[in-house]
């Protein structure tokens, strides 16, 4: 089917999230207004104001009633969903790149940069039943090894029990939530060679799928950090999704934009490619965008998925139904 | 290497206090390495040959006369004056040693700036006049303790017991047939079989750092030859590529070996200091197999070029050009208004001259005969026609020339067997304003050599690409304008009339500007690089078909296997993107693709050529079908071997992924529970009950059918 191509946004996409249900879908981009349309249609719903920086990140909760996002401004903002009015806001030091509401959205895992003398640090906030009560403590702070490199992505692992974490030294940990203590470190024999820029998990919290510049995207078990698969592409991996349905991931990426600089769009890669889960073998791929893919998520049905480009489109592809009887 | 961290542990140990041992007390027995053997080999032997004194920049003069002191300063100002004008001359440089009777005793040293100069020197004034009794005898420091330690007494030479040297074309032998080639990416060279039956390539041999710059194959494949700092070395062998021999040439730049591969001719250039002067150029000529250099030439660069571009950068490569055949008798230079062609008896010129020929500047070599062809551009404003000629090696004499009026360029094209040279001819319109192309064609192998002359339909096209169908009496022009221009093909003779060029077929508009014909000719491969991003067209020609169409995005070079079965394109480094290379089959089947990252070249081993005579190659081609059963009934069993491999290989993925989906739908289950609690109690746990996949395996014959594949080669 042809997608649907959701023009609302001015800057580059940074992130893409379906609630669970798989009506609504929020998207973050470089300008500051983080975006909620239809999923079906694409139609927008409405737009979160107040943020002053590029929004990076967002998390929906369970319920579908309260959004967080993270932003460059330094602060990341809890909404309510239906009125898109501000709720609370967390302040930083320096800007956020990633949250993730946790099991039960009690707890919300806030990833902050490294800016000025302050380093990299992953927060784990309380979030309050009633706004009212919120407050802007942390529970728990934990400083990353490499405090000058970026957290990229930092989610909540089963049960809330870790958190696991990936960023621009290439490696991936997992953290005890309660302790604070560094649990795992990926190996780097097997493990990232340069940056991760995303991480994806399965909707059971047992595995989780990570993309890196180093044209790979390497899939582990969020239990024990074992490495289970590897994908490699032919292009630096900017998102990752899995499907919830097949056995499939998507990968999407692209020549680093500034490196872009051959006439044809086909030069730069700009695809989201399809890989069999399991055989890690490429399926097939989906083109459109004129820009390296920065955003991937699949709807909770498996029915369709989404991408946002550097080109400052959101597509929106419901799968053939030719795409349910691929074999290789 | 070990890590110091490793030899601390070990020690801690083994109970040893580092600080207690004295490392020099220790001795080794002699002769004993403990079995590690050095890993600087190369580097020990290299110091040895290139031992310096650092008394390179002296020369020595003898024969100067004998004075007294009073005419001393006099003397002294003649000899400075003489050497000032060669090079910079150090302070208190020279000094001339006075005997015990205040006489000089007629030699003096002069200490230079730089060796450089004082090699220069040296050749400069060596058999220098100063009168008539003094002839300079013009030394350098360095040489003398070389010349001081050789024997008084001749010694016979100790002959070397036989030894029976490796197979160096066993990789002709393989039973598959495959041909190998190079690669080259990242650090790494590497060279691989072409296994298209495995859809992959082979490894054969791997090394990093293999080369300084770049990788050669030697025009027979016996040698790839590899570019180093200290000079270049050939490798080759039996099984693994061993080092064979090494030419000494410090900072060599560029290497070409001689159709024969009995000659290794090496090239350096170095960038001049005065930016005004033209690069010092050194070539040298190397015997492949004994490493013995034949012959060095040295100069700047204007000697080696015809001005132009080659002034500043150096010369155009290769400056020497052999003559064709595989008996490597003939190299021929193009220089200003001479054509200096030596002969490898002796390493000489032919004759002891040079041919003059005002205004030389292009010369071409039959590819199988010592015939040398050559342009002269227009001179005199066009009162002077341009003119091409054939001359005869060594006799020189003239064979044929052709005078060619209103001319701005001509293009030379020999024909692999050396039967055709095409000229392409640019010409001026009458206004001068544009340009036109045509050919004169010359049949080299009938009587009188006869010249005819081909314009194309439309004279006005613009001649993008020409290429001879190799072994073959066709060749192949694209012509018209960019972005798509047409294809033809001509024959330079066909059933019914041999002594006439005609034309085949035009192509229109196709998106090709570059032509690579099969090394057996017939098929063709029509390709848009560059600007077509990469677009390949496999072309018959023999039935005027298009076989296939294909394309290697961003594809930057195409090269044929030796046999014409595959041919390899590749994107190099030039791209940032895919870098890497794809084996297709003749008929523009892909077969396989390999990505490397900074991908720089890809080189075919060259097969020497076939002793098949004529008549028994057809013979084969006849009864191919005969032979073919037996390869393909191989090609069966391979891919039957293959597809059951892969099925295993599926099956064996697919059962451990199993076993992690299990794992984790128990412990899924497990944490059921204290997942509810932290969802307050919410018990709607479906996410992963709503949907599931099923797979059903289904296969079905629908039909069968047989076709006849087009016949192959």
């Amino acid at each position: 089917m042809r997608p649907i191509l959701m023009k609302g946004h001015e800057r580059p996409l940074t992130f893409l999230r379906y609630n669970r249900d798989g009506d609504l879908l929020f998207s973050c981009a470089k300008d500051h207004t983080p975006t909620l349309w239809y999923a079906d249609n694409g139609e927008r719903l409405g737009t979160y104001r107040g943020h002053n920086g590029a929004v990076w990140c967002c998390d929906v909760s369970r319920d579908s009633s309260r959004l967080i996002t993270g932003s460059a401004d330094q602060t990341a903002k809890l909404w309510d969903v239906q009125s898109g009015q501000e709720l609370f806001t967390f302040k930083f030091g320096s800007p956020t790149r990633s949250v993730d509401f946790s099991v039960g959205d009690h707890l919300a895992v806030i990833t902050t940069d490294p800016f000025m003398e302050r380093t990299s640090a992953i927060h784990v906030k309380r979030i309050a039943e009633d706004p009212q009560d919120q407050v802007a403590d942390s529970v728990l702070v934990l400083q990353s090894p490499e405090g000058r490199k970026r957290i990229n992505r930092a989610v909540w692992g089963p049960l809330n029990q870790t958190i696991v974490s990936g960023g621009e030294d290439a490696v991936i940990r997992i953290w005890d939530s309660e302790t604070g203590k560094l649990l795992k470190e990926s190996d780097g024999e097997v493990g990232h060679k340069k940056p991760i820029t995303s991480l994806a998990k399965a909707a059971d919290d047992s595995h989780f799928i990570t993309g890196s510049l180093d044209k790979t995207a390497k899939l582990w078990d969020m239990r024990t950090l074992t490495l289970i698969k590897t994908y490699s592409t032919v292009v630096p991996v900017n998102a990752v999704t899995m499907s919830p349905l097949l056995n499939h991931v998507v990968l999407g990426g692209g020549q680093d934009a500034s490196a872009v600089t051959t006439t044809d769009h086909r030069a730069g890669k700009f695809e989201a490619k399809f890989y069999d889960k399991i055989l890690q073998e490429e399926i097939g791929g989906v083109k459109g965008h004129f820009g390296p893919i920065n955003a991937l998520a699949f709807n909770p049905d498996g029915r369709s998925f989404s991408s946002g480009g550097e080109d400052g489109y959101v597509r929106l592809h419901h799968l053939d139904p030719d795409y349910f009887n691929i074999k290789i | 290497m070990v890590a110091a961290v490793d030899i601390d542990g070990r020690a801690a140990q083994l109970g040893i206090n580092w600080s207690e041992i004295n490392l020099d007390s220790i001795q080794l027995p002699p002769g004993d390495d403990f079995g590690i053997a050095s890993d600087d080999e190369a580097v020990y032997h290299d110091d040895q040959s290139e031992f310096d004194t650092g008394f390179g920049n002296i020369i020595v003069v003898d024969h100067l006369p004998d004075v007294l002191r009073e005419k001393y300063e006099k003397l002294e100002g003649v000899v400075k004056k003489i050497y000032n004008q060669l090079g910079v001359i150090r302070e208190n440089g020279l000094w001339m040693p006075v005997g015990p009777d205040t006489k000089t005793l007629g030699y003096c040293f002069i200490e230079f700036n730089t060796a450089q100069e004082a090699q220069n020197a040296k050749e400069k004034t060596h058999g220098y006049k100063l009168d008539k009794s003094h002839i300079f005898d013009v030394n350098k420091f360095d040489d003398f303790d070389r010349l001081m330690n050789v024997k008084e007494e001749w010694e016979p030479p100790q002959a070397r017991p036989y030894s029976p040297a490796e197979n160096y074309q066993k990789w002709l032998t393989d039973e598959k047939a495959r041909d190998q080639l190079v690669i080259r990416h990242g650090a790494d060279t590497e060279v691989y079989w072409n296994d298209p039956r495995q859809k992959k390539p082979e490894p054969v041999h791997k090394r990093p750092y293999w080369t300084e710059s770049y990788v050669q194959w030697s025009p027979l494949g016996t040698y790839l030859v590899t570019l180093h700092k200290q000079g270049a070395a050939v490798w080759g062998g039996a099984d693994t590529f061993t080092r064979l021999m090494r030419y000494q040439h410090s900072m060599v730049k560029l290497v070409d070996f001689s159709p024969g591969e009995k000659y290794l001719v090496t090239y350096h250039s170095q960038e001049p200091s005065n930016p005004r002067d033209a690069s010092k150029v050194e070539i040298k000529v190397f015997d492949v197999r004994t490493g013995r250099m034949m012959r060095d030439f040295k100069g700047s660069a204007d000697e080696f070029s015809i001005g132009g571009p080659g002034g500043v950068a150096g010369a155009s490569w290769p400056v020497f050009r052999w003559a064709g055949g595989n008996d490597d008798k003939y190299f021929a230079k193009l220089s200003k208004n001479t054509i200096s062609v030596y002969e490898t008896e002796t390493f000489s010129l032919i004759d002891k001259k040079s041919i003059k020929v005002d205004n030389v500047v292009d010369i071409c070599w039959s590819p199988t005969d010592s015939i040398l062809s050559l342009f002269v551009p227009e001179q005199g404003g066009g009162n002077q026609p341009a003119k091409v000629a054939l001359i005869q090696i060594p006799s020189k004499v003239e064979l044929r020339q052709k005078n060619l009026f209103s001319v701005s360029d001509c293009k030379m094209y020999w024909q692999s067997s050396g039967e055709y040279l095409a000229v392409k001819v640019d010409r001026y319109t009458k206004t001068k304003k544009s340009i036109y192309s045509g050919f004169e064609l010359f049949r080299i192998k009938e009587r009188d050599i006869p010249i005819e002359v081909l314009e194309l339909d439309n004279k006005n096209d613009k001649i993008i690409a020409f290429a001879w169908e190799p072994k073959g009496h066709r060749f192949a022009v694209i012509h018209g304008d960019q972005p798509r221009p047409d294809v033809s093909f001509y024959t330079m003779k066909t059933a019914q009339n041999t002594g006439r060029v005609s034309k085949l077929a035009t192509l229109k508009a196709k998106q090709a500007n570059a032509l690579f014909w099969s090394p057996t000719g017939k098929y063709i491969i029509l390709a848009g690089l560059k600007g077509f991003n990469g677009q390949l067209e496999f072309f018959n020609v023999d039935e005027l078909e298009t076989m296939a169409t294909a394309e290697h995005f961003m594809a930057t070079e195409i090269e044929w296997d030796p046999t014409g079965r595959y041919v390899a394109t590749a994107v190099t480094s030039v791209h940032e993107m895919e870098n890497g290379f794809t084996i297709w089959s003749f008929n523009g089947n892909l077969l396989y693709r390999t990505l490397k990252d900074h991908f720089f070249q890809l080189a075919w081993r060259p097969r020497p050529p076939s002793f098949l005579t004529a008549e028994k190659e057809e013979e084969i081609a006849k009864d191919l079908k005969k032979y073919s059963k037996k390869y393909e009934a191989e090609d069966q069993d391979v891919s039957l071997l293959l597809s059951e491999q892969d099925r295993e290989k599926r099956k064996a993925l697919k059962e451990e992924w199993e076993k992690w989906v299990m794992q984790w739908k128990s412990l899924h289950e497990e944490e059921k529970l204290a997942r509810q609690n932290l969802r307050d109690g919410e018990v709607s746990d479906v996410e992963e009950d709503e949907y599931e996949a099923k797979e059903v395996e289904f296969e079905d014959v629908i039909d069968v059918t047989e076709e006849i594949v087009q016949e192959s080669m």
